[in-house]
């Protein structure tokens, strides 16, 4: 799915990233907890999350996803915008709850990481 | 890379409880081994690794160093610490176990997957703490 749908879906803001919404997403994650984003994301995957502090962008950063969505309406401040623009990381944001994201998205026919989990390694 | 070559090292320093800076030496071992060209499977089991012990010296130590040692083969990653050490590292082990206080929590951080992360990511894993003194982890990833 590219993350053009993803904005149209979640009617989602984009506060940096705009030149890069043909990207293509191949996953949804969604947590406030960056630890699980580092164990569970496989895969390219769009991050759902309702924390907008730096360490957001930076596991982002480290798991390779394709960009960041603010849930629950979710405002990063202007520091946090040009850190990802300087990273080359969208950021976009939505009026939306996690759940009612996520279902949406999932609904849309974007799969989880939950599958490659359950496999034995 | 010649094999023979000695390693390509990079020693960072990581100050306790700067979270605008925390994340930033993990970020800089990513780079260095994007542009040195190595899998991005690696690279990102290395940056996962490296990240959750570059915050763990953050959250919990006095500060510390990560040393990223780089060979074609090889990739380890020192991660050291002045600080209280793990009184038992069985339980640090555990998902979910957790010492991190509640603000740290809020940050998104203290869920009790960092060393189990370490872990999952790393093809080699050792631990050395001294209560009262700080904590030494050493992680090996193979270029494989």
């Amino acid at each position: 799915m590219k993350l053009r749908e993803i904005q149209a879906i979640l009617a989602a803001e984009v506060f940096t990233g705009a030149d890069k919404l043909d990207l293509e997403v191949e996953a949804g994650f969604g947590s406030d907890l960056m630890s699980d984003v580092l164990a569970f994301t496989r895969g390219r995957v769009v991050l759902l999350t309702g924390l907008t502090n730096t360490h957001v962008i930076h596991t982002a950063s480290m798991v390779d996803a394709v960009a960041v969505v603010f849930v629950r309406g979710k405002r990063p401040d202007r520091a946090l915008i040009d850190a990802a623009a300087k990273m080359g990381l969208p950021l976009l944001g939505t009026k939306l709850l996690m759940y009612d994201s996520c279902g949406r998205l999932f609904r849309a026919g974007l799969k989880g990481c939950s599958g490659e989990v359950l496999e034995p390694k | 890379m010649n094999e023979a070559r000695p390693p390509l090292e990079l020693t960072i320093p990581v100050r306790a409880w700067d979270f605008l800076a925390g994340g930033d030496g993990a970020a800089r071992v990513r780079q260095v081994l994007q542009q040195v060209g190595f899998p991005p499977a690696v690279i990102r089991r290395v940056a996962i690794a490296t990240y959750e012990a570059e915050m763990n010296i953050v959250i919990h130590s006095q500060g510390g160093e990560l040393k990223a040692q780089i060979t074609p083969a090889v990739i380890t990653i020192i991660a050291r610490d002045t600080g209280p050490g793990i009184p038992d590292i069985d339980l640090a082990m555990q998902e979910g176990y957790s010492t991190a206080p509640r603000e740290i929590q809020e940050m998104g951080f203290g869920a009790g997957m960092g060393l189990p992360n370490i872990r999952r990511c790393a093809d080699e894993l050792a631990i050395d703490s001294m209560p009262g003194k700080g904590t030494v982890i050493k992680i090996v990833i193979y270029n494989r």
